[in-house]
């Protein structure tokens, strides 16, 4: 008995021990993640709640809740509701750019992906590279393709003019809606392709024989097995993209630079580069999270329970 | 099926509808989906011709980012004055790319490693709430995530300021969820039984560590600095808000201001030539490594490529 008992005790003061090194090790990330990412939005809370010095034109963070105030977020809600408002339709821009760019995506990405997952055969690395070479390639990089080549005098409008499909070259590049929203479509569906590739390649392929041999056309497979199936990257996949076209500020700068194809994210810039409107800025910023922070979740818990799920 | 259906709901029927599914069966459901070839193929020229042409114009023998006018190395050395070796802004944001790349890899990929293995084996309420936040931080819109760092560094650590160390140390915060999430489903491949077997063998917590995990975690851990080092090659958003002037200025912010700004030219081609010539040299050792490092693993290509784009 007292053998047992000590066994046990030495046992726990091993489990104990453990604990201390294990704590140990994820100790300096807990520390950095508390001070570089949950602190840094509590300053934003502090300056979207605090005061503007008259004199200086300046910021005043206030850090104590007690003394919050709804200066900024007045003036926020002043230029989005107003009498003003020029937020409002911008705001509603944004997420119109953004629903039309993602579904552009799926519909151009899933087919992608889904040859690729099931019917390359052989070939499936030599696809699989060329669907991630655009991955690693920089962003700014992809932007700069398209300005060469919808500039007036670009290829795309000595394309179109030789075909006699347009008169006279066209102005892409100065303010059209269309072309932001190729921007974003092009920047942005790598991500989308990949996340459904992998979806779609963990499907298992006896399933679908199952489908097959239960009488199932190619067609009825796809609607019945393999599109429930990848609903799941479906949604992961137009999270990782729209949750970046949410916050996109250059994509449109780069494309078009007018005032007619601002996006939030254009407001939320513009406030940083003056001190008066630092204030409004982090309410923007903070509205845009609050937004976002139920789609944000749901997105952790699908991957964390799929990681699960693939012990 | 509806067509099976009907023939089998009437069997006596005249010998019109027993043939009526035969059209179907001779155009074989599963043979190769030609049509959707295609369509991946379309998908695949327009996702990087684009970006070969951009290329090309890197070495455009003219001021033109859309009109051919001879090869030249003049971009990228021959002119004295606006090629990337002699202007010494497009130089002081190649080195400053290159050093963040290096910084960030160096702090996150040990930062994030041993975030994986505290988290993963000290089961607390405390590492599973870091452990959301660390996939928060994964997911959250960059802009809304640089916003945050721009008032931490502007208004709470103001002796940071900004510039280089501010990149630094948001680029960390940034991307220490890539050596964090691969590690961790990387323990969770290897299992829990080497480490018992080491500590059977009467080894103490800290020789399991160096003896028995590091050894199985270094293809997890080369795969995320690879992916660390690109990503931060690629940033835009974070390092566009944090940087202060010419010295702290990368590659990719340095393209978005002149094209933003009206100063396009091959020059900048070059540059983004030069940072998807990085990226890809990165790629192809983070590949090669990979492979070399899983050989005696029943890894395959594809599993390599896919580790090393993080998916």
């Amino acid at each position: 008995m007292t053998a047992r008992s000590k066994l046990a005790r030495r046992r726990n003061a091993q489990r104990e021990h453990n604990r201390i090194f294990w704590a140990a090790l994820a100790a300096p990330g807990i520390i950095w993640l508390a001070l570089l990412f949950i602190v840094p939005f509590y300053v934003v809370l502090a300056i979207a709640a605090g005061q503007l010095n008259q004199l200086y034109g300046t910021p005043i963070a206030v850090y104590n809740p007690l003394d919050w105030s709804a200066t900024n977020l007045n003036a926020v809600w002043h230029i989005t509701f107003g009498s003003g408002a020029f937020v409002g339709p911008i705001f509603l821009r944004t997420l119109w750019y953004t629903a039309v760019a993602s579904i552009i995506s799926l519909l151009i990405g899933y087919p992608a992906a889904y040859f690729v997952a099931r019917f390359a055969g052989r070939r499936k690395a030599i696809f699989l590279v060329l669907l991630i070479a655009p991955f690693w390639i920089s962003y700014m990089m992809r932007m700069l393709a398209w300005i060469d080549l919808l500039q007036t005098d670009g290829y795309v409008n000595k394309v179109l003019t030789t075909l006699h499909l347009v008169s006279h070259p066209v102005d892409w590049l100065g303010g059209q809606s269309y072309t932001v929203i190729l921007g974003l479509v092009y920047g942005y569906i790598p991500y989308l392709i990949l996340v459904l590739y992998a979806g779609l390649d963990r499907i298992d392929g006896s399933l679908l024989e199952a489908g097959r041999d239960l009488g199932l056309g190619r067609v009825r497979t796809f609607l019945r097995v393999t599109l429930p199936l990848s609903r799941q990257a479906i949604l992961t996949g137009l999270l990782i993209t729209v949750l970046p076209m949410l916050g996109d500020y250059f994509t449109n700068q780069l494309l078009s630079g007018t005032a007619g194809t601002a996006m939030i994210g254009n407001v939320i810039d513009g406030d940083l580069s003056t001190q008066a409107f630092f204030g409004q800025g982090a309410v923007l910023s903070l509205l845009l999270l609050l937004l976002l922070v139920i789609p944000m979740i749901y997105y952790v818990v699908a991957t964390n329970r799929s990681s699960r799920e693939a012990v | 099926m509806s067509a099976t259906a009907a023939t089998s709901a009437k069997p006596a029927a005249g010998s019109v509808t027993a043939r009526a599914p035969l059209p179907r069966l001779r155009r074989n459901p599963w043979g190769h989906p030609w049509f959707l070839e295609g369509f991946t193929w379309l998908y695949l020229i327009w996702s990087i011709v684009p970006i070969a042409l951009a290329v090309l114009f890197s070495f455009n023998n003219g001021k033109s980012q859309s009109a051919w006018q001879g090869f030249s190395m003049r971009w990228y050395y021959a002119d004295p004055v606006n090629s990337v070796l002699h202007d010494e802004q497009l130089r002081l944001a190649v080195i400053q790319t290159l050093r963040l790349s290096a910084y960030t890899t160096l702090i996150a990929v040990p930062l994030g490693v041993a975030f994986a293995l505290g988290i993963n084996r000290w089961r607390s309420y405390t590492s599973a709430s870091f452990n959301f936040v660390m996939i928060l931080s994964f997911v959250i819109p960059e802009l809304i995530f640089g916003v945050a760092m721009f008032f931490m560094f502007t208004s709470l650590f103001t002796s940071v300021g900004l510039g280089t160390l501010a990149e630094t140390l948001a680029l960390v915060t940034w991307n220490v969820s890539w050596p964090a999430i691969i590690v961790q489903a990387r323990l969770v491949t290897i299992g829990r039984q080497y480490e018992e077997a080491s500590a059977d063998l009467g080894s103490t917590q800290l020789q399991t560590m160096r003896r028995v995990m590091l050894p199985l975690l270094t293809p997890a851990i080369f795969a995320s600095a690879v992916l660390v080092f690109s990503s931060v090659i690629d940033d835009f958003v974070i390092v566009d808000l944090l940087n202060s002037n010419a010295a702290n200025t990368p590659m990719s912010v340095y393209i978005y201001s002149q094209q933003h700004g009206g100063n396009g030219g091959p020059a900048l081609n070059a540059l983004g030539t030069i940072m998807l010539v990085m990226s890809f040299v990165i790629a192809t050792v983070g590949y090669f490594g990979y492979r070399f490092m899983t050989r005696g693993e029943r890894s395959d290509r594809q599993e390599a490529l896919s580790t090393i784009a993080g998916i």
